[in-house]
């Protein structure tokens, strides 16, 4: 019987050696250790030993046993991390197509600029102030110093509905709303929105556009006040070694008035085709608040004063981002709005 | 404004800069410099040549063989202008020679016969067109007789010279001539400025023998001077003059056209020249025009005249439209031997009414609308007569005609260096601000710590104290302003909350997928009101620009279209654009009621997904659920309602409802929208936002995360097809009692199987209890309430 067993046990060895899957060795287990296997078989079968001999038998079938067992789980172990890799193998992807498509919209240019430039300011403690696009003659242009019959009128030819109200021709009449609504008080505002003028669309020009402002009034508000704030803008927005200078200008609501050119983002300042050779780039006019323009809103001009400063986010982005047409903005070409879609951090 | 270098020098001392280093300072300091135009650029080895012959070329009709001295040498040029002739001296480009473009002459053989370089016309030397005197417009420019043959053309007529181009500012009517461009150079550089000297020799003879001067309107017209010049010679100006009226952009005419323009250019005041005899009644009366009386002005209008023109007239008949433009019938013309010189002060307002009225623009008018110099009105008319007189041969009768009730004292403006500091931020030396205000030549008192200001006439814009910080300034330096930041209170900042939930709608919409775009508020009347919410009244410009704008939008999608259809004309089939912006409304007063609103329009695929199989097309649902997640993330509870709008489809409209308000519509455009629109299946919404954003969801508050299961039902219901999943749904919720959480539509089905006119829909019932695991009989329990109910309202369950 030990013979037998023994013969056994190197059967079930050299089966166990040859299964080469998870399926063999479950059918070599069930053929060997199961129920109704030839080693429960031979358990069975002690009972017809002599019982002197059982124990001794017993021991050397549980050895056989356990034996067979472990050599089996050994293989098991083996075989199953095969089976894993088979599987693993017939699972792979060709991970270069495409992933599914997230759709993904984004902010027109115009929106992006004029977001970026308020979010600027409001961190400078500024609150961001609209008004109509349909606005009064008085708003628009008496309230600014721009009295009907005046030349500078001619600067910003309008479209009226009727011969007091006409489109904005700048976001200014919300600067004067506030002043009024203030009452005399400090003033620390941004005014985006859409303003109209009687141009033929072109390249350069279009009928509608947009402006951002800025207004503030206070106690002692000196023009060293709006060169520093113009500065930080010019920093934040085109970088932190833009420098900026101002030139004499014109507007009839500011006095002193100014132009803000920066250094030219593209070249530093040595000249290229973004600054037309002259290294500077004109980005915004600003100046400090007329006082007929303090007073007709009810401020003492001798105690209070302000500056005030405006940009067209139309310039500014195609200055940044090179675009060569100003109908870009309002034909809404997909190929052309999708370009907006990116940080720039 | 041009302003010739060389001309500018006879005024001032520029120093020899060089004109961009010029340009550059008067930039910074003040007026804009727009452009630095090299007049000789690409131009050399330009000489006077002599035409000491000229034959027709024999094999070419249109050319000329022409002997040509050009000093020294006597060269063949074949020329082509039709106003070629011997005798002439011309302007010859010589072999090796340059011209504006890069064009080089080289020797050359036309027809077979030698070409020793070009006689050139005055737009081959670079300048335009316009500018060139009518009787050479078409050909080649005749020097006079004295030039010396074979010198330099550039520097013997002023063609070496830098014009200045001006960026003026309305207020800078001052330096919109070269006197006034003298001062501003002058208080840049330091330097004075030099007046013309004049001086000429009087007829015995007075000049009120001959004209005599009735002023109608001294508010209008309160100076007028009248010379009278007689013996004239009209013919062409001498070359400096042409050169000089050239470089300011002016055309030559004649000696005395040209005379009053060079004046013009010189001192800023406009002049007029009136033949004497045309003018019939030697009377000059100045005075409003008579309704519907007419004149016929230079540039050959006739043009019917108002009460608010103010008119010279010879007495009876206007010839002038005062400081706007001369009549046709008493123009100066190369018969014209005697003239009427006339200088004057209109008002601004007048002239500016006539131009307007007119649509008529001249130098004058430009001029006499930003204001004139009150004190140059008299010098103006002295030296265009002194011109005359050494010129044109004229003789100038003894003084003037004249009328004069001008007030032209200096404005006295009072400031402190105090003040002057304060308002800029710096500390500049009161010596320093004594010495800018001196170099402007404002004569200036320093009094009880003031500084008193008499600002000359010349500088109308300066009126209060900021205009001369302003001054004093730009002189002094920006570049000296030092950075500070407002010394005010600390403010919070930020949006609105208007302004803030505006932002959400954006990113939200542009996360779904969205592009935003922008599109204009001026449309055509016809699609003004197309899609719109609210009918009211058009609101249109008085003065469109053209049909397509001539109208403000009621609703954003008409032009939200327009760019879908952009677009799919461009082969991008797939489009999803978003708006917001604002439709114009009646409102209750003047101003219209401006409301904003978001649109949103799309076609093609939504879901492109191609090699894994996944395709799915825009439809209303799509949509739909935008619109819903946007109510969800605003925390507001949108409703839709069965709707119908012009151009949507009937059966796929919706309103957008809240609180039962109607605040948006929904739906898919109609077929035939679509076809005229040239458009596959779009679907499209709009929505008020400022309706949207009145409701104030308030703070946001944590439910506990259930600690319990919930269980879910299903039921599946046969219903007529006309009823609505909406209806059951409610009918659904209202019966489940406290214990039903939500239902959820899972499955449409109006297949074969079923009767017809009928559908099935299947719910899917979520049951939830936050205090305790509901047990079976529970659920059924309140499950059977519902299916009772529904069955009570005939619905038909399927099983």
């Amino acid at each position: 019987m030990e013979a037998q067993l023994n013969e056994l046990k190197t059967e079930a060895l050299e089966k166990i050696k040859a299964a080469t899957n998870v399926k063999e060795l479950t059918a070599v287990r069930v053929a060997y250790l199961g129920k109704k296997g030839p080693i429960t078989d031979l358990l069975k079968g002690m009972g017809k030993l002599p019982a002197e001999e059982r124990p001794k038998m017993g021991a050397l079938v549980n050895v056989v046993r356990e034996e067979v067992t472990a050599q089996l789980e050994e293989r098991m172990v083996i075989l199953e991390e095969q089976a894993i890799n088979e599987k693993l193998q017939s699972e792979t992807i060709d991970i270069t197509l495409p992933g599914r498509p997230v759709k993904t919209g984004n902010a027109h240019p115009l929106t992006r600029v004029v977001e970026e430039i308020e979010d600027l300011f409001i961190s400078m403690g500024y609150e961001v102030e609209e008004g109509p696009e349909v606005e009064k003659d008085y708003y628009n242009f008496e309230a600014l110093n721009l009295p009907k019959g005046h030349p500078a009128r001619d600067m910003q030819d309008s479209f009226y509905i009727s011969e007091d109200i006409l489109l904005r021709t700048h976001t200014s009449p919300v600067q004067a709303r506030t002043m009024e609504a203030k009452g005399g008080e400090p003033i620390k505002i941004i005014c985006p929105g859409k303003v109209y003028r009687r141009d033929n669309d072109d390249a350069t020009h279009s009928h509608q556009f947009t402006q951002i402002e800025g207004l503030v009034i206070g106690e002692d508000i000196r023009m060293s006040d709006l060169k520093g704030t113009l500065s930080v803008f010019a920093k934040k927005m085109f970088g932190d070694d833009r420098e900026i200078r101002l030139r004499p200008s014109f507007f009839p609501f500011t006095e002193p008035s100014v132009e803000m050119d920066i250094s030219c983002f593209k070249c530093g300042g040595e000249g290229c085709n973004v600054c037309k050779k002259t290294g500077w780039i004109e980005i915004l006019g600003a100046g400090m608040v007329h006082p007929n323009v303090l007073e007709m809103a009810g401020y003492d001009s001798k105690r209070l004063t302000g500056f005030a400063f405006g940009m067209g986010p139309e310039r500014i982005a195609m200055l940044k981002y090179g675009i060569e047409d100003i109908r870009h903005f309002y034909t809404n070409d997909v190929r052309f709005l999708s370009q907006f879609e990116r940080t720039e951090v | 404004m041009l302003v010739s270098i060389k001309w500018l020098k006879e005024y001032v001392n520029t120093q020899d800069l060089p004109p961009a280093e010029l340009g550059e300072k008067i930039t910074r300091s003040g007026i804009e410099v727009d452009a630095v135009i090299d007049r000789s650029e690409g131009l050399s080895n330009i000489v006077v040549g002599y035409v000491e012959s000229c034959e027709k070329h024999p094999e070419a009709d249109k050319l000329a063989i022409c002997q040509v001295n050009v000093g020294g040498t006597v060269d063949q040029i074949i020329c082509g202008a039709p106003n070629i002739a011997a005798g002439q001296h011309v302007i010859v480009a010589r072999p090796g020679a340059t011209l504006p473009g890069g064009m080089k002459i080289k020797k050359a053989k036309l027809r077979g016969e030698e070409s020793n370089g070009m006689i050139c016309s005055l737009q081959e030397l670079g300048i335009e067109g316009k500018l060139v005197p009518k009787a050479y417009a078409e050909g080649i420019y005749v020097l006079p007789e004295n030039a010396e043959v074979g010198s330099d053309v550039l520097t013997n007529f002023d063609l070496d010279d830098t014009v200045l181009e001006l960026g003026l500012t309305p207020n800078r009517a001052d330096a919109m001539s070269m006197l006034g461009v003298a001062y501003e150079v002058g208080a840049i550089l330091e330097e004075e400025v030099k007046l013309p000297e004049i001086t000429y020799k009087e007829a015995e003879d007075k000049a009120s023998s001959m004209l005599t001067l009735h002023i109608d309107s001294p508010e209008d017209n309160p100076l007028y001077v009248a010379k009278v010049v007689r013996g004239i010679e009209v013919k062409e100006s001498p070359m400096w003059l042409q050169q000089r009226l050239m470089a300011s952009g002016v055309r030559p005419h004649n000696n005395v056209v040209d005379i009053t323009n060079y004046v013009l250019m010189e001192y800023g005041q406009p002049l007029h020249a009136f033949d004497y005899d045309l003018l019939e009644t030697g009377n000059i009366t100045v005075r409003h025009a008579k309704t519907d009386e007419l004149i016929t002005t230079l540039d050959g209008n006739e043009r019917k005249l108002s009460l608010n023109n103010l008119v010279i007239t010879n007495g009876k008949k206007p010839v002038a439209l005062a400081g706007v433009m001369g009549g046709a019938n008493a123009e100066v013309s190369k018969d014209t031997t005697t003239i009427v010189i006339e200088s004057a002060y209109f008002a601004s307002g007048s002239i500016r009414q006539t131009s307007k009225e007119h649509n008529l623009r001249s130098d004058a008018s430009s001029r006499y609308e930003k204001g004139v110099d009150p004190n140059r009105v008299i010098p103006a008319a002295e030296r265009a007569a002194q011109l005359l007189s050494e010129i044109a041969g004229g003789e100038v009768l003894a003084g003037s005609v004249i009328f004069d009730q001008l007030k032209r004292e200096e404005r006295i403006v009072k400031v402190s260096p105090d003040f002057i500091n304060s308002r800029l931020g710096m500390k500049i030396r009161f010596d320093d601000m004594l010495g800018i205000l001196n170099r402007l030549q404002f004569k200036t008192e320093a009094m009880n710590n003031q500084l008193v200001i008499s600002v000359p006439t010349r500088r109308q814009d300066i009126q209060i104290e900021e205009d001369i910080i302003e001054e004093i300034a730009r002189l002094y330096g920006y570049d000296e302003i030092p950075s500070t930041l407002p010394e005010t209170a600390t403010t919070p900042g930020g949006l609105s909350p208007y302004q803030l939930k505006r932002r959400i709608v954006r990113s939200y919409l542009e996360g779904a997928g969205l592009l935003q775009a922008t599109t204009y508020s001026l449309t055509s009347e016809k699609s003004a009101t197309q899609f719109a919410m609210k009918h009211t009244e058009l609101t249109r410009l008085l003065m469109p620009m053209s049909e397509e704008r001539s109208t403000l939008r009621q609703s954003l999608l008409p032009h939200l279209l327009e760019s879908v259809t952009y677009n799919t004309a461009r082969r991008t089939d797939s489009v999803a654009l978003y708006e917001t912006g604002s439709v114009f409304l009646k409102g209750h007063d003047e101003l219209l009621n401006e409301e904003e609103h978001v649109a949103v329009a799309m076609t093609g695929l939504w879901l492109d997904n191609s090699w894994q199989g996944e395709k799915k097309a825009v439809d209303f649902f799509v949509l739909k659920g935008i619109v819903e997640g946007l109510g969800d993330k605003l925390g507001i509870a949108l409703d839709f309602e069965r709707g119908e709008m012009d151009g949507l489809h009937p059966g796929r409209t919706a309103y957008i409802t809240l609180d039962g308000h109607r605040i948006g519509i929904i739906g898919q455009l109609h077929p035939s929208e679509q076809k005229v629109r040239d458009l596959k299946t779009t679907i499209v919404m709009e929505l008020s936002l400022a309706e949207l954003f009145k409701e104030h969801t308030g703070p946001l508050k944590y439910t506990q995360v259930p600690r319990y299961p919930s269980i879910t039902r299903d039921i599946a219901l046969v219903l007529s097809k006309i009823v609505e999943a909406g209806t059951i749904e409610k009918l659904i919720r209202s019966a489940g009692g406290k214990l039903l959480k939500d239902v959820r539509v899972f499955d449409l089905y109006e297949g074969d199987n079923l009767e017809a006119g009928k559908k099935s829909v299947a719910f899917s019932l979520t049951y939830f209890d936050p205090e305790k695991t509901l047990t079976d009989e529970e659920v059924t329990a309140a499950h059977e309430k519902v299916v009772a109910r529904l069955k009570d309202s005939g619905a038909e369950l399927r099983s």
